[in-house]
């Protein structure tokens, strides 16, 4: 009995194998004349509403700002017919709008629109958190359908960087609550893509928008899928799902010699670096930060922590910023010797146990990253390293965000964050006395007058070459103050498939998903089929 | 017992026998329904003091990345808009009131109301879910009665070890390791998705063809306890009184083992099932992570991330009532399998 059951199971496997391998799974490549591209991003839109933080910095596919970014980051005009005009007090900025743009539903764009849009982010029963951006904003006004005026309460050089906020219909909200209106996944814009479909947790269909005022797409849509898991993704464009896909810079590195893909590292001001707390007797010291500047060995960490996609880092604006001070940067390779020469003079002497000691207190403390990010906690491992060589004892502790929050006032942290827009818009708030432990703000408590002094002239200052000298000093300053070691910049790993025409990196910002990733202009991309 | 089923009168007629056990059944289900009450409401309660100790600021979760540029006073009034300024007990009043109103709330990491969620991914966990568990019945109760009726032989000791392999290793690996065989080395079955990546639309045959590997990983995932149970259980009954006498009669091989021995196993094994619901529930949420599927398992994890609690409170009270239904069908399967038992 159990003999002839048995041959029948394996018949019935058999049978079930035969009809798997039979019916060959339908992969795209597969689908002729299809002219839509798939690219496959970690993280997930919540909304796909600019005002509540959708695709704020351009690159949003859907929908355009009155000003837009080109290849080199550098501004140009979107919506605005012309970059926006300046007065010469700096506190009123005249736009004047691009005439017949339709929104995807066919309705004329307006000054309205924009007014709505900017009123909806300063509007405080909205739940925005660009509401903090746009802080200099007084009032926003169209005086005509064509001709929108901002005021601001204080000049700020980089107000036009804030304008590539995309716009949204005013028509669409009407008597509707902004923060759960249908809008927010059913989106409507003015960009080169209109919204299909969108599936929470699976993935963003986009058809190309035939009256783009920018000219009609070269390819018929775009499919965003949305993979979260780093090893599924890479799995799944090894299976060739995707026409490019993000991956980290370990996962790229195996496709380096699979045909058919090429491995795209893209330059980012993204920057890691460990933030040192005045609260800590021995952070606090500057000839301790100063050494650990010098101690550290960015090159070892970019080639074996980063394998490669990186640089090192010395300060908070990139270098491929038009803002960055060449004598601010240091050495790329470690120098114990003179790291050991700062602690000497700093009277840090050798104790029994190799760990120097001053006045009693020992040359101890924590370095906490969180946990979960293995790329900082091989960095926090390797700063650790360093420092032990010239007798600095750091504890490395893996911890969460809530765990880490309250202890970044007397703890170090391994922090990153970076934008290459404006050296402005981050290091204003972390490294202004005036923002001195609130919260991500200044967490470890930095002040100095020449800093302050500098960067309130970078914001205020008109003339460029009067804001790059103000900057300069910033960073000059703290690379003399040594509040954060800096470690490196990272690059953001992208593979593409060969057949894929017109990719154009350019340099990206730490958040990088749906837009502003490598796929910026992929309303200019075709595929050779 | 026997003799029921041979008797065609009690298939036919109702008898009084017949009539008593209905009116219990209802019984059971207003009891139930009297004790599911309290239990979800204590759990829902539950979940919202867990949230007020949880040090976890969902605002801040909300804002993401933009943390560290938002101002504490922009953070404020978000937390403000949402109420998250009240006291406890008020928040969650107000949550009880608009649960019975049928409005489960706003979910504030998804930026969405919580039913939409629910309604876009609750069917697809529950496909999975449900899919996994047949396959697990059958192939368990096949492949255990099989082991138990050669127990020792080749069959059953070969059995016995893969399952204690599997069991050993996490569904996560398990999953990853089936994409790695079935659809980059063979090519036979898609990665991951829900549909083919350039479909425009849900087809039936599609969605199945994308979970076969999903489905699959969750069943062999599960299956060690089950087929292990079936095997110890009929492999014990083999030995039982009214089998070895049904043997002695010269009953064929089959109908022994499948219509004695298996049913006296049968019945702790709807216990068992109701039990691991669970934990089959816990298995969907890693299979779904690996699979990229837009279940309710990954937006739960981000829900608990986010401090995110009318989502997390609603997933949890919905994994609730499930767990409190399926232990109510047990037992009245149990009850309907096994006329000993009473229904009280």
């Amino acid at each position: 009995m159990s003999r002839t059951t048995g041959v029948r199971l394996a018949a019935s496997a058999a049978l079930l194998l035969a009809l798997v391998a039979c019916s060959s799974p339908t992969t795209p490549s597969d689908n002729p004349g299809g002219t839509t591209l798939i690219v496959a991003t970690a993280g997930e839109p919540d909304t796909l509403n600019p005002v509540l933080n959708y695709g704020v910095d351009g690159g949003s596919l859907i929908f355009d700002g009155l000003v837009a970014r080109d290849e080199g980051n550098r501004l140009v005009p979107a919506l605005a017919r012309d970059l926006p005009e300046v007065s010469g007090d700096g506190k009123t900025i005249t736009v004047r709008l691009r005439e017949g743009v339709l929104f995807h539903d066919g309705t004329p764009l307006t000054a309205k629109d924009v007014v709505f849009t900017y009123q909806a982010v300063l509007d405080e029963k909205v739940d925005s958190v660009l509401r903090s951006d746009l802080d200099m904003l007084a009032s926003v006004a169209a005086p005509d359908d064509t001709t929108v005026i901002f005021t601001l309460r204080y000049a700020y050089a980089p107000f036009l960087q804030r304008l590539t906020l995309g716009i949204v219909p005013a028509a669409a909200f009407e008597g509707q609550d902004l923060n759960r209106a249908a809008f927010n996944r059913q989106p409507i814009g003015t960009g080169p893509y209109r919204v299909t479909s969108w599936t929470p947790g699976d993935r963003l269909v986009l058809a190309a928008n035939d009256r783009y005022w920018g000219g009609r797409p070269a390819n018929s849509g775009v499919v965003v899928a949305f993979v979260p898991d780093d090893n599924v993704r890479a799995q799944r464009a090894r299976a060739g799902e995707f026409d490019a896909a993000e991956l980290p810079p370990k996962l790229a590195v195996g496709f380096d010699n699979l045909p058919g893909y090429r491995v795209h590292k893209v330059p980012t001001a993204d920057y890691r670096g460990v933030m040192l707390p005045m609260g800590n007797p021995v952070t606090a010291d500057v000839a301790v930060r100063r050494a650990l500047s010098v101690a550290v060995d960015r090159t070892a960490m970019v080639d074996g922590v980063l394998g490669g996609a990186g640089e090192p880092a010395y300060g908070p604006v990139p270098p491929s910023s038009e803002f960055v001070e060449p004598a601010a940067a240091g050495a790329p390779t470690a120098d114990p010797a003179a790291a050991t020469a700062l602690l000497e003079a700093a009277g840090w002497r050798p104790g029994p146990d190799g760990i120097r000691v001053k006045g009693g207190t020992r040359a101890a403390f924590s370095l906490m990253y969180p946990a979960a990010d293995s790329l900082r906690k091989e960095l926090a491992l390797a700063v650790t390293a360093d420092a032990k060589k010239i007798g600095i004892a750091i504890t490395p502790e893996g911890l969460t965000w809530d765990a880490i929050t309250p202890r970044m006032g007397s703890d170090a942290l391994i922090m990153g964050y970076g934008t290459p827009y404006d050296p402005d818009f981050v290091s204003y708030k972390l490294f202004h006395s005036d923002f001195a432990g609130q919260g991500f703000f200044n967490p470890g408590s930095y002040a100095s007058e020449a800093t302050d002094r500098a960067l309130r002239e970078g914001r205020a200052e008109a003339d460029p070459a009067r804001r790059k000298a103000a900057y300069a000093t910033f960073q000059r300053q703290l690379a003399t103050d040594m509040p954060w070691v800096f470690l490196t910049y990272l690059e953001h790993t992208y593979v593409v498939r060969d057949s894929v025409q017109g990719v154009v990196a350019r340099v990206e910002p730490h958040e990088h998903d749906v837009a502003n990733s490598i796929w910026w202009n992929i309303n200019t991309w075709t595929r050779r089929s | 017992m026997e003799h029921q089923h041979l008797d065609p009168t009690f298939v036919t007629a109702p008898t009084p026998v017949r009539r008593r056990r209905r009116t219990g059944a209802a019984r059971m289900i207003r009891n139930r329904l009297l004790v599911a009450v309290p239990v979800l409401f204590v759990t829902s309660a539950g979940m919202f003091a867990l949230g007020a100790a949880s040090p976890i600021d969902p605002a801040q979760q909300y804002a993401g990345a933009a943390a560290f540029t938002t101002s504490e006073e922009n953070l404020a009034q978000i937390r403000a808009n949402w109420g998250l300024d009240d006291p406890l007990p008020v928040q969650y009043l107000r949550w009880l009131g608009n649960l019975l109103r049928g409005d489960l709330g706003w979910s504030t990491s998804r930026h969405e109301p919580v039913v939409d969620v629910l309604a876009a991914r609750a069917g697809w966990t529950l496909l999975l879910v449900g899919a996994a568990l047949a396959v697990v019945l059958v192939a368990s109760l096949l492949l255990g009665t099989l082991a138990a009726y050669r127990r020792g032989g080749w069959f059953d000791r070969a059995l016995r070890t893969t399952a204690y392999t599997i069991q050993s290793v996490p569904s996560f690996w398990l999953g990853l390791a089936a994409i790695a065989v079935f659809a980059l080395s063979l090519g036979w079955l898609p990665a991951g998705g829900l549909t083919d990546i350039t479909a425009t639309e849900t087809r039936v045959a599609d969605v199945a063809w994308h979970l076969i590997l999903p489905v699959g990983v969750l069943a062999v995932s599960q299956l060690p306890w089950f087929v292990l149970f079936i095997r110890d259980s009929v492999a014990d009954s083999l030995r039982e009184d009214h089998v070895l006498a049904a043997r002695a009669r010269g009953l064929p091989g089959r109908t022994v083992l499948f219509g004695h021995a298996l049913r006296t196993g049968l019945l702790p094994f709807l216990t068992l099932i109701g039990t691991h619901l669970p934990e089959l529930v816990g298995g969907a949420v890693l299979v779904e992570t690996v699979f990229s599927l837009p279940g309710l398992g990954a937006v739960t994890v981000q829900a608990a991330l986010g401090s995110d609690f009318p989502l997390l409170a609603a997933t949890t009270l919905a994994t609730t009532v499930v767990v409190l239904a399926a232990n109510l069908a047990t037992d009245l399967a149990y009850s309907a399998a096994d006329p000993r038992v009473r229904l009280e």
